[in-house]
């Protein structure tokens, strides 16, 4: 019965070698000239050591709302993918219904101006 | 597994709800592109909407299917339910729009929203599945959370819908919890199926252990959605901080959605249960009636008031569950009914009272009213009375029914504690009377309500008194729904 | 003819509530005319139900209308029972009350609540048909109570009068005893009969006969006695009758229509219909007897004694409620209702004379301030006397064919007491005949005792005034020769009254003796009644004409009996030492007792010190804070879960098993 894991231990081990590997390459075979800016540590928009208690903007937030709600749909479609050539126009039909409603959810936000940044 | 056949014919059974899916896109759309002139526009569409869906909820009244592969019914309970849902949310919608502009929270985002709560409540009437249920208790929450929130500038209004959308999120999971509990030991989604199984005559201790266990959640989860203690926690905050329009559409549409979870989940699907979760029943229920008539008599906010009015009528409500019999949920579906009646005409009054930026929610602002508008202030009393349980107002029958069901299941003694809250609670509604009639008003009252909702809130009212005095016909309708 | 009888019963509601939402932008006279009309037409249409049922012969109609509500196996309908007895009731009611309304529009003319006068007697009206028309005691006892309110509302309608207050309240306190026992009486009859539906009692009464109560009382006979003590408090029979003299601080209108013409007899009309289920108890019927009789002399003695014009009617109103009900506890019940519509007309004639009276001297009501007024209004002068020949019952008028009847039918009867009643109601029509022609004399004749002022404007008050009593004088002299015959003899009631005629024969006596109305007016000068009435006449106009000071000096001489008639038999002094001191004792101690010590300091305080603590246990929870509530949900779930899985009815895990 364990012998069914073996696959994933091999996984691991071949990830976890590869990771370091490529780290150890690089390291040793690139050129390395560092200064200020190229030390700071990289992160969206913002200055990265502050106090955590900041005004930041808002409308980070609701892109990224709406970034995941239409993720989320989107990754619907791989199910139906999957089982499409089963499902046949029933399943075709129903989908571009779900995509329809998507889209008027687009076409409202667009609208509303939650897109703009200004 | 087998596999699942489109049925085309299925689509007609769900007319309704497909009319107003469709009918919520395009308002959506048409509320972004007309011009502010329009802006009535959207009102007038949400109420054809409202009542064109009705209009096919009425005709489906009497037919009756399973579709979708089991995951949707069709039924009479559930097509009356539509149509009294309808019925409401126009009567709701009329009182909504003079408060909307009183505060200027008049947008097209509070019809669509109102619209997309109204849709999932239909799929919460109609489901047939456990999924199906919780698709529809979600929709229908995120809306609610969303319009309490629509006075956003409010801090208490955002307050509330915080408060409520934390509490609904713990919730939802208590109920998924027992969903999945009861999905894991019948093995199946479909309400049908986990009847079949829960009322089967083999199953053994540990299986009747777990569905218990099941059981409990879903109980929980409905109680929460009508709000009996102890987990009626969000409903005074709620009640008391979201927009008067909100807390009447909350306080009566989502009743009926509430009951028909009750019906499809513990009388459909764990009817075999009922001997178990009447046992929660009575818990809930007295401890509902008990408080909400205790606690209501501190409150000088006549929002919170009716919160907790509105708890203690939901212990009434569940009292009609407990019995077992089907008298006895046509008695508490009759409840409902006289309760949404009394709801929709106490906040109407209150809407009424409400002015440019002037909040008429506490209960001095009610002094002298009987000498201000005579008219409001009667059928004020209607409600208060009727509320109290007063014959011959509709309030009056509709405990009754429910305490002589409750007597002949034998439950005596919760009779007697009923009707002793229910005394106790006379005083409050009795308190609001006297500040109508009695009390000498501080400044003027002025009741700007336009025409359409003064008649319909007269109509509303009289309701009161009309059903009072000829009920029959309603509870035998109630009776014949299960 | 549902819709018909419906009409009739609602037409004066319909004309009642218009008037009294709208009086006052209406105006008065579209106020009068609306109230006018809706009465006209139940008038109308009851002469048509009369013709129908009564002169055709028409099926009788039995149905409920509308279901109120279904408790258990108890039906609570709104039903209409229409039969002779009804149709009959019907128009008497309708056309007195027409003429009361007509009579009105002159009598309130200066009045400031004219258009809500209106709207109660139209009230009132309505209310007395519901009783009337009823098919079930739930029904009756809503009309019973309707009239009841209507007529408290009308005695206290002048309410700056402080005598109007009180004696509204008294009205109101003394109706309530009769209409416990009335109430008692129905609850009784529902425990024993299980419905509220008169033609069910009614089938059923022959099997609960048998039955007994608290040992070995019979059923049947608490039944009847309870219900007559609702009768006797509506019909004022002693010792209940307090009430009604203090009654004619009401607007005189509606001393006519309701304390003398309608209201009152709603007690003998109860009873008649009732017939079923008194003819079962010869206990009850003879209570009824007894208390009729003791009512009609007693209360006729003190008619004598009064000086004002209104009570002097109001004593002879109950003097002959007291004779009615005589008839009713011979079990004559058709005479019963016989002398109620006669009554109903002279009596209702009489009230609206006096009221005519009333008007032309500007509200004077003592009868030593009048005289010779004859000459000045001769037409209140005629119909008065009409009114007056008919109470004493002269030979040929209303009055002496029903009270004739009433004589002879207690003669025939076997009940113990029967004699006694007999010399009684005999002696009675000496005294009816004595104080209402003192009375008369007094006011029309004689020398004028009017101030300078009055005496100058005396006259004849307007047309509205005079023509009801014109169109009420008419029956007042025929309708007894009229009706006598089919009332009594061939069957206009015999679908509605029951009389077991084995036991209680008088009826059938009266029928063997009688020939005709004609012959009955011929015989008539050879009876005992008739020379009762002849000396009781003699004797008034001795006292009030011939020789004025007699009564003085008879006053003098027999100053103890004097006292006594003048004290009105002490009942008020009883009832305000006994009832009314004492029951406010009996509130002063209870007061002390439950209020201050139970309920102020236990259940009032006691709840507030509850909610006190309820609050401070809820409080803390109800913070606002989510997280607290939140946790609030977890505690809940807990414990449900416990109950169910470990404490509750069917408990999943046994513990420490």
């Amino acid at each position: 019965m364990l012998e069914n894991y073996l696959p994933i231990i091999v996984f691991i081990f071949l990830g976890i070698a590869f990771g370091v590997g490529l780290t150890l390459v690089g390291y040793l075979l690139g050129p390395s000239k560092p200064d200020e800016e190229k030390n700071s540590q990289f992160e969206c928009g913002f200055p990265a050591f502050e106090d955590s208690r900041m005004h930041f903007n808002v409308r980070y937030y609701l892109v990224a709302i709406l970034f995941i709600l239409f993720d989320l749909e989107v990754a619907f479609f791989i199910p139906w993918a999957v089982v499409q050539s089963k499902l046949g126009w029933f399943g075709f039909i129903g989908m571009s219904v779900f995509l329809l409603l998507l889209v008027v959810g687009f076409i409202f936000e667009w609208k509303k101006g939650a897109l703009e940044w200004e | 597994m087998m596999d699942y056949q489109f049925n085309t014919a299925d689509l007609f059974f769900a007319l309704p709800e497909l009319f107003m899916i469709a009918a919520i896109a395009l308002i959506l759309l048409l509320d972004l592109f007309v011009s502010e002139r329009f802006q009535n526009l959207t009102y007038y569409l949400t109420q054809s909407t409202l009542a064109i869906t009705g209009y096919f909820a009425f005709n489906l009244i009497g037919e009756s299917a399973v579709i979708f592969d089991g995951t949707y019914v069709l039924d009479t309970i559930g097509s009356y339910f539509k149509v009294f849902m309808m019925v409401f949310s126009i009567v709701a919608l009329v009182y909504s729009r003079h408060y909307l502009r009183a505060h200027n929270l008049l947008k097209g985002e509070y019809f669509i929203l109102s619209l997309l709560s109204v849709l999932g409540m239909m799929v919460m009437v109609s489901a047939h599945s456990m999924l199906t249920i919780y698709l529809g208790l979600e929709i229908m929450s995120l809306s609610l959370y969303t319009l309490i929130a629509i006075a956003r500038d409010r801090a208490v209004a955002v307050e509330a819908a915080l408060k409520y959308f934390v509490l609904g999120a713990i919730a939802s999971g208590l109920l998924l919890y027992g969903m999945s509990m009861i999905y894991g030991i019948t093995g199946s989604l479909d309400i049908g199926q986990i009847a079949a199984f829960a009322t089967g005559a083999n199953l053994n201790s540990e299986q009747v252990l777990i569905l218990n266990f099941g059981l409990v959640f879903l109980v929980i989860g409905i109680a929460f959605k009508f709000g009996a203690v102890p987990f009626h926690m969000w409903v005074p905050d709620v009640y008391q901080g979201a927009p008067t329009s909100v807390t009447m559409f909350l306080s009566t549409v989502p009743k009926f959605a509430a009951t028909a979870m009750l019906v499809r989940l513990l009388i459909d699907g764990l009817g075999g249960l009922q001997a178990y979760w009447a046992d929660l029943f009575i818990i809930l229920a007295i401890l509902s009636i008990g408080l909400g008539s205790l606690v209501a008599l501190m409150q000088t906010n006549i929002k919170r008031l009716l919160a907790y009015s509105t708890i203690s009528h939901i212990g009434f409500i569940l009292l009609g569950f407990i019995t077992g019999v089907v008298e006895g949920y046509g008695a508490a579906t009759f409840y409902v009914l006289a309760y949404v009646l009394m709801s929709l005409t106490a906040f109407g009054i209150i809407i009424a009272l409400n002015k440019q930026g002037f909040e008429a929610d506490q209960i001095v602002d009610f002094r002298g009213l009987s000498k201000h508008s005579p008219w409001f202030a009667l059928l004020m009393l209607f409600v208060m009375l009727s509320m109290a349980g007063v014959p011959p107002f509709i309030g009056f029958y509709s405990k009754l029914f429910i305490l002589q069901q409750v007597v002949s299941a034998g439950y005596i003694y919760l009779a007697v504690a009923a009707v002793v809250f229910a005394v106790i609670s006379a005083y409050y509604y009795l308190q609001i009377i006297k500040t109508m009639y009695f009390d000498d008003a501080e400044k003027e009252i002025t009741v700007t309500a336009p025409l359409d909702m003064r008649i319909i809130l007269s109509i509303n009212g009289a309701l009161i008194l009309v059903l009072g005095l000829m009920p029959s016909y309603w509870m035998e309708l109630a009776i014949s729904l299960f | 003819m549902e819709n018909t009888y419906l009409t009739i019963v609602l037409a004066p509601l319909i004309g009642a509530i218009i008037v009294g939402l709208a009086g006052h932008r209406l105006g008065r006279t579209l106020s009068h005319s609306i109230a006018i009309l809706g009465v006209t037409v139940s008038t109308v249409l009851a002469l048509y139900v009369f013709n129908h049922h009564v002169l055709q012969g028409a099926e009788v109609f039995n149905e409920n209308i509308y279901t109120w509500m279904q408790v258990g196996g108890l039906n609570m309908s709104v039903g209409f029972l229409v039969d002779n007895l009804t149709s009959v009731m019907l128009l008497v009611v309708s056309f007195i009350s027409l003429m009361v309304h007509i009579y009105t529009i002159g009598y309130m003319q200066e009045d400031e609540g004219y258009t809500k006068f209106f709207s109660y007697i139209s009230l009132f009206t309505f209310a007395m048909f519901m009783l009337v028309i009823s098919n079930n005691f739930m029904q009756l006892f809503f009309g019973w109570e309707a009239v009841g309110l209507v007529s408290y509302l009308l005695i206290g309608f002048w309410h700056h009068k402080e005598s109007a207050v009180e004696a509204s309240l008294k009205a109101f306190l003394v109706n309530r005893v009769g209409d416990f026992g009335f109430l008692l009486g129905i609850a009784v009859l529902l425990m024993f009969f299980g419905t509220m539906d008169y033609v069910e009692v009614f089938t059923l009464a022959n099997q609960v006969n048998g039955q007994t109560i608290f040992g070995d009382i019979s059923v049947i006979t608490v039944i009847c006695l309870l219900l007559f003590i609702g009768a006797m408090g509506k019909s004022a029979q002693v010792p209940l009758h307090v009430w009604l003299p203090g009654s004619m601080e009401g607007p005189t209108p509606i001393s006519a229509l309701i304390h003398a013409a309608t209201m009152v007899t709603a007690g003998i009309f109860m009873v008649s219909r009732m017939s079923p289920i008194f003819e079962l108890s010869d206990v009850a019927l003879t209570v009824v007897m007894v208390v009729g009789a003791i009512t009609a002399i007693f209360m006729g003695l003190l008619g004598i004694v009064q000086n004002d014009i209104k009570r002097v009617v109001a004593y002879s109103t109950l003097s002959q409620l007291g004779y009615m009900t005589v008839a009713l506890g011979v079990s004559a019940y058709s005479v019963a209702i016989f002398h109620l519509m006669t009554h109903a007309f002279f009596k209702a004639l009489l009230f609206l004379a006096a009221g005519s009276v009333i008007v032309a001297l500007h509200h004077e009501q003592d009868i030593r301030k009048m005289g010779a007024l004859r000459k000045k209004m001769p037409i209140t002068y005629i119909t008065a006397l009409i009114g007056t020949l008919a109470l004493i019952g002269f030979p040929g008028f209303a009055g002496f064919y029903s009270k004739d009847m009433i004589i002879e039918a207690v003669h025939f009867s076997n009940l113990p007491f029967a004699d006694w009643v007999y010399y009684a109601v005999v002696f009675g029509v000496f005294i009816t005949a004595f104080y209402s022609l003192r009375m008369f004399f007094i006011v029309f004749h004689g020398e004028s005792r009017l101030d300078q002022h009055a005496e100058e404007h005396v006259h004849e008050p307007a047309l509205s005034i005079t023509v009801p009593l014109i169109v009420l004088a008419i029956p007042s002299v025929i309708i007894g020769y009229l009706t006598i015959e089919p009332m009594l003899f061939t069957g206009w009631l015999d679908n509605s009254i029951y009389i077991d005629a084995s036991v209680h024969g008088s009826v059938a006596a009266l029928k063997e003796h009688f020939h005709s109305a004609f012959g009955l007016l011929q015989h008539s000068i050879v009876t005992v009644p008739f020379w009762m009435m002849v000396g009781g006449s003699l004797a008034a106009w001795v006292f009030s004409l011939y020789r004025t000071d007699w009564a003085k000096k008879i006053q003098e001489r027999f100053h103890r009996t004097n006292y006594v008639l003048e004290s009105l038999y002490g009942f008020d002094r009883l009832n305000d030492i006994v009832f009314a001191n004492g029951s406010r004792k009996l509130g002063e101690f209870l007061w002390r007792i439950s209020d201050m010590t139970i309920i102020d300091q236990f259940v009032v305080n006691g709840s507030a010190r509850l909610m006190r603590f309820m609050g401070s246990v809820i409080r803390p929870v109800q913070t606002g804070y989510l997280y607290h509530y939140a946790f609030f949900m977890i505690i809940g779930l807990m414990l449900v879960l416990t109950w169910v899985l470990v404490v509750g009815e069917n408990p999943l895990i046994q513990l420490g098993s």
